[in-house]
């Protein structure tokens, strides 16, 4: 570990997340040597480290909210996503890289939750980066122990005869949970369909709901 | 179970119970457990040699259902379920206790 | 990890700064090129060990884990990194000074 004189951790326990004006850390430090060394000997250029960092920050849980919406308004659709969840999502425009996308769906009997014990496996291309309780000690270890009592701790109670199945991303595999269909949506554009879909509701550790409607 | 010989869905498998040293994805709490092979996932290169530079021979993945009784003894409901990946070199065709 | 005992899930939530999405995006370009695997990267990581989860955040692992990766693959030397630190470090205290002008 480095020695530079400063606390990793903030007063309240949390490591700090310094940026452009904090004091650099060894760490940052390395960053910036390898990213120069990387485009010296020719591997990437700026410019396409630039484009990487726009296409990470440009995605986020829309794209998955848009699939989720899709299954919702169109059965066949969400029985190809079913079979073939990334072939789907191309349908869509939304390549989902390298891994494979597996969707598992809700119904009235069984909810879906999602976990990666080993690491912090994680739809990225359709979520986003993971935030940071996903990658948590705490919830890669009760996940797949404990799941009802993390789900609580989301807010989240299943109905009585709601079995859990937990999906822990053990290798090659990314899940996307396709929660339920809200309620009194019946005829809804998929563009409303899709703000009702969270990411949290995607993980499945939140149910989807009709969106929180401001000062009402 | 031979890497080349893929098991059908729905075979009862056993996980290897050893810990070897090293990259491995099969976590420690499914070691030695029964489930049921839920889908064929088709032939991914062995992660244990990738993780070392290795070029590899691609090995069948498939995902496995462990019911949580199964897994934790104080399961807060034992009919949930659990799914993981698991390569064929860490899985055994398990006996079906309700044969014979 | 998984089933371990742990506390509660901690919810707080932060945005990445623009030095971790850099090391994400170096992560990704160095696969894509070949230098490195998944499995390369999460098998540096599981080698350093429980602590380094206390000590370091996510992206400090990740760094040290591409760093250390693209140093197996000969992509640089030891030396040639070792000298750019100096530079980078020499150029100013802040991250945003410490870049190349």
């Amino acid at each position: 570990m480095p020695h530079d004189g400063h606390d990793p951790l903030s007063p309240s326990g949390h490591p700090y997340r310094p940026d452009q004006d904090e004091p650099l850390t060894y760490w940052q430090c390395m960053e910036i040597a390898i990213r120069e060394l990387l485009v010296e000997k020719g591997v990437t250029t700026d410019a396409a480290i630039r484009a990487q960092v726009q296409t990470m920050d440009d995605r986020g849980p829309a794209q998955g909210a848009r699939v989720v919406a899709r299954a919702w308004a169109d059965p066949d659709f969400h029985h190809r996503l079913r079979s073939d969840g990334s072939a789907a999502c191309r349908e869509l425009g939304i390549e989902v890289g390298p891994m494979k996308l597996i969707a598992v769906s809700n119904t009235p009997d069984l909810h879906n939750v999602v976990v990666c014990t080993l690491c912090s496996c994680y739809p990225r291309n359709l979520l986003g980066l993971p935030p940071d309780w996903y990658k948590s000690r705490e919830y890669r270890s009760r996940t797949v122990r404990e799941p009802r009592a993390v789900l609580r701790e989301f807010g989240t109670t299943l109905p009585e005869g709601v079995a859990v199945r937990v999906h822990d991303s053990t290798a090659d595999m990314r899940y996307l949970v396709v929660p339920m269909r809200p309620d009194g949506t019946e005829g809804w554009t998929e563009g409303a369909l899709a703000a009702c879909v969270t990411r949290d509701a995607m993980i499945g550790v939140a149910q989807a709901a009709h969106p929180k409607s401001d000062g009402i | 179970m031979e890497p080349r010989n893929v098991v059908e869905v729905g075979t009862r498998v056993r996980v290897a119970d050893i810990a070897p040293p090293g990259h491995v994805r099969t976590p420690h709490y499914l070691r030695g457990r029964v489930g049921v092979v839920e889908r064929v996932l088709g032939p991914f290169p062995n992660p244990e040699e990738l993780a070392y530079g290795r070029r590899t021979t691609p090995l069948p993945l498939y995902r496995v259902r462990f019911p949580m009784g199964e897994l934790w003894a104080d399961a807060e409901h034992p009919g949930d379920t659990l799914e993981a990946e698991i390569y064929a070199h860490w899985l055994t065709i398990e006996e079906d206790p309700d044969a014979a | 990890m998984g089933g371990n005992a742990a506390e509660r899930v901690p919810r707080d939530d932060y945005d990445f700064a623009l030095w971790e999405k850099r090391v994400d995006a170096l992560v990704m370009i160095a696969q894509a090129a070949g230098l490195m695997t998944v499995d390369g990267l999460r098998r540096v990581l599981e080698d350093m060990g429980e602590d380094a989860f206390e000590t370091m955040t996510y992206y400090e692992r990740w760094v040290a884990s591409l760093n250390q990766n693209l140093l197996e693959e000969g992509t640089y030397t030891v030396a040639e990194l070792g000298a750019r630190m100096r530079d980078v470090r020499a150029r100013g205290d802040t991250y945003g000074t410490a870049q190349r002008g």
